[in-house]
């Protein structure tokens, strides 16, 4: 194989053939006219050869399309630099273990969906005794105290109860993205921690299927986990930055 | 009933039997407390409808200000009617009065018993005519409209906005859907008030208002008469207005209600004596209107593990039948919740969702089941997920079920998109026409996975049941017993709207609706 890795293509049966497939909907009755349009708009999506391969009338005016095309563009592979947690994942046990041995003390987290969000089964999965996929939830951890204040929480309640528990840790999930009012939401959390001067006191930490590592660095926060995130993942990291930043602080 | 899992029926008589004296248990109470929203809704029958400049219901202003004068523990409707003989306004002008402060409570006279009661009776007589008329024009309707067949298709839409809802409604109508809910702004159970007029700024759904209502009934009227057939229209009569939103649903001819006797308690937190009391006013309403409520087990599934926790999902459906029962409901009325969400990569999940689905049809003959979507175990790999949904639609077709809530190929990615639902629709409609007739041509093998897993659920449920009649419902919320989750009696959203009945507490609606044997 003859791979330039710095200009790399779809991939459909053969190298740089380009081949991809796209779906969506226009707001025009189906026929002659929507299937060239759907087609002229695949060649300005840089499709070569573009081809509809479904037209469905959607009703009310709409149309729905299948299409296959030959993608012109590439990308530069080696150029890419993407933020990684650089978090070696321990096992529940190893994690009690750690913090005992070099925290000597409860760990403290607190845990909410905030804003309008009602979704809690991301921090459901993640905080509650049971946990999810067989591995137990932050409640379970005997070296932590893991308080899971539910949904719709606001900012602001948030952080109070976090100095009130005297929290290491808050975890914030976001599970409703529509009209990225997660984004707002999560911005509204940092901003208010740094008004009041709790930023560096506090890891912040958020999760959610549309959360990335990356994402969460560029909101202002120090970690973030995205789906298929088991509570170990999230405890080792916590356990493993305090241990750090104690560290860091001697 | 068919038996095709060999039930032992002694058991399912037990269990009903069982989940009759747990509801019984709670109406020892229920009755001997009214609540703000409760009275609300009183007054919202009684045709106060509107906000004042700054945006707050007028149902709420009287209801805060009955409170506040300390007599709001007789109910709304003899001050109303007080005030009605007193002043010969109609109830919405003296609503208007209190709000713009012209009018003070107190200043309305007590009077004897005789000089308001036949106006309060009348009022309410008035308002029951209503909603009657309401529900015949729905029967009319669909008595002059093509017989759907089951399952219905069951589809959602939540854009935030209700003009582009009442687009994207008619669409998924015309595409053949046959039930069509407006998901609710994800904040909107934890208002203590029902917002007005249309709205178009929504997170994750759109504000249920009467005025929505409104507009995507007439959508889904226009789509009905496109095609011959009538769309029912579906929204959430739950959190902390159950009654308020079934007055609304009810005038504007909504004709399912998501209506759950604890999903507010445990999903929503909303305290268990409010919920309680509200759901009992709440379904009465939905009842006389005609209304199939729908009720939420399906949610203990995406909390808990579905296979380990299948017996709670019956057990919860023999309670919420037993309530919704004690609120006037017919069997007919009530859609029961279940869901298909057991982990995909069971070896012989599959078994396990027909066992479960074919249980809840068979224990549950009468009542249209809803039937919900996998969700939990569905990843935003499109594909994968269309497929799982297409197993989802086999079992629902296979076992009987009537209300098919569609999946979505993009649950767990955004709120549907127009193609999500066109494509769940031709899903659902392949494989129900594909396989119409399955269910009648097959037998489960004697004592086989299907029938042992039938048989371990039913045993599960009953235990459960045996031990929250022990202990009592609430005890056993507070304990975990249902979706994991625990909830303390005194804890929760709401409770300062409790309030305990006067000895000369009164409201017509009670025995109108639940005498209604007229409607039978």
């Amino acid at each position: 194989m003859n791979l330039d890795y710095s200009m790399i293509k779809t991939y459909g049966d053969s190298l740089n053939d380009g081949a991809v497939q796209v779906s969506f909907t226009l707001p025009v009755p189906a026929g002659d006219e929507a299937k060239e349009a759907a087609r002229q708009l695949a060649l300005k999506m840089g499709f070569e050869a573009p081809a509809v391969t479904e037209m469905a009338d959607l009703g009310a005016g709409f149309t729905f399309f299948v299409l296959y095309g030959k993608c012109m563009h590439t990308i530069d592979y080696e150029a890419i630099k993407i933020p990684k947690q650089q978090q070696e994942i321990l096992t529940f046990y190893e994690v009690n273990a750690l913090i005992e041995e070099e925290l000597g003390r409860k760990v403290v987290v607190v845990a909410a969906c905030t804003g309008s969000d009602a979704h809690t089964v991301g921090i459901d999965a993640i905080i509650n005794m049971k946990g999810y996929m067989g591995e137990y939830g932050l409640e379970r951890y005997p070296e932590m105290e893991a308080y899971n204040l539910g949904s719709q929480i606001p900012n602001a309640e948030l952080l109070e109860k976090a100095v009130e528990l005297n929290a290491d840790a808050v975890l914030v999930s976001q599970v409703v993205t529509q009209k990225n009012i997660h984004l707002e939401n999560l911005t509204e959390l940092v901003e208010l921690a740094e008004a009041e001067g709790l930023r560096d006191k506090i890891l912040l930490i958020c999760g959610g299927p549309r959360i990335s590592h990356e994402l969460a660095i560029e909101l202002g926060y120090d970690a973030g986990f995205g789906p298929g995130t088991l509570p170990n993942h999230v405890a080792s990291y916590i356990a493993a930055e305090l241990i750090r930043r104690k560290q860091a602080n001697n | 009933m068919d038996n095709k899992l060999d039930l032992d029926l002694v058991k399912v008589d037990l269990a009903r039997e069982t989940a009759g004296r747990i509801a019984d248990r709670l109406h020892n109470w229920i009755g001997d407390y009214t609540t703000t929203t409760t009275e609300r809704a009183a007054a919202r029958l009684l045709g106060i409808d509107g906000v004042d400049e700054g945006g707050v219901p007028l149902a709420n202003i009287m209801v805060d200000k009955l409170d506040q004068a300390g007599i709001l523990d007789r109910g709304i409707v003899p001050w109303l009617a007080r005030a009605v003989v007193a002043l010969e306004d109609s109830p919405q002008d003296i609503a208007l009065a209190l709000a713009h402060e012209k009018l003070d409570v107190l200043s309305i006279p007590d009077m004897a018993n005789d000089k308001w009661r036949e106006i309060a009776d009348a009022l309410a007589e008035e308002a029951a005519a209503r909603i009657r008329a309401t529900r015949a024009k729905r029967e009319e309707i669909i008595k002059n409209s093509a017989e759907p067949k089951k399952p219905l298709l069951y589809v959602i839409v939540a854009t935030g906005n209700v003009y582009e809802d009442a687009v994207q409604a008619k669409a998924a109508a015309l595409q053949g859907a046959d039930i069509v809910a407006v998901i609710r702004h994800t904040g909107q159970s934890l208002l203590d008030y029902v917002p007005y007029g249309p709205t178009t700024e929504g997170f994750g759904g759109t504000y249920a208002t009467q005025e929505n209502f409104r507009i995507v009934r007439k959508a889904l009227d226009e789509a009905g008469e496109e095609t011959g057939r009538y769309i029912r229209l579906v929204n959430y009569a739950s959190g902390l207005c159950m009654p308020e939103i079934s007055v609304m649903g009810a005038i504007e001819r909504l004709d399912m209600m998501l209506n759950d006797a604890m999903y507010g308690i445990l999903f929503r937190d909303i305290n268990m004596k409010r919920t309680f009391i509200d759901q009992h006013f709440s379904r009465m309403i939905n009842a006389y209107a005609g209304i199939i409520i729908n009720t939420g087990e399906d949610n203990y599934l995406t909390t808990a593990d579905a296979y380990e926790q299948g017996h709670t999902v019956l057990a919860s459906q023999f309670i919420n039948e037993q309530l919704a029962l004690r609120s006037g409901l017919k069997q007919e009325q009530i859609g029961l919740g279940h869901a298909f969400e057991i982990d995909p990569s069971m070896e012989d999940g599959l078994l396990m969702e027909i066992a479960q689905a074919q249980l809840c049809r068979e224990l549950f003959p009468r009542s249209p089941m809803k039937y919900m979507p996998p969700t939990k175990h569905v990843t935003g790999d499109i594909f994968k997920t269309y497929l799982i949904n297409g197993m989802f639609n086999l079992v629902s077709v296979l076992t009987g079920q009537e209300i098919q809530l569609l999946g979505m190929l993009t649950e767990a990615i955004h709120t549907p998109y127009i193609s999500d639902r066109y494509l769940s629709i031709a899903n659902s409609q392949y494989i129900f026409n594909n396989a119409r007739s399955l269910g009648n041509e097959i037998f489960f093998k004697e004592g086989g996975r299907i029938q042992a897993r039938a048989d371990q659920l039913l045993n599960e449920a009953c235990n459960m049941l045996r031990e929250v009649e022990e202990i009592g419902l609430e005890k056993a919320m507070e304990k975990g017993f249902f979706a994991d989750i625990k909830r303390s009696p005194e804890g929760g959203k709401g409770s300062s709207g409790v309030i305990e009945k006067h000895v000369d507490y009164y409201n017509p609606f009670i025995d109108l609706f639940m005498n209604n044997s007229v409607l039978a």
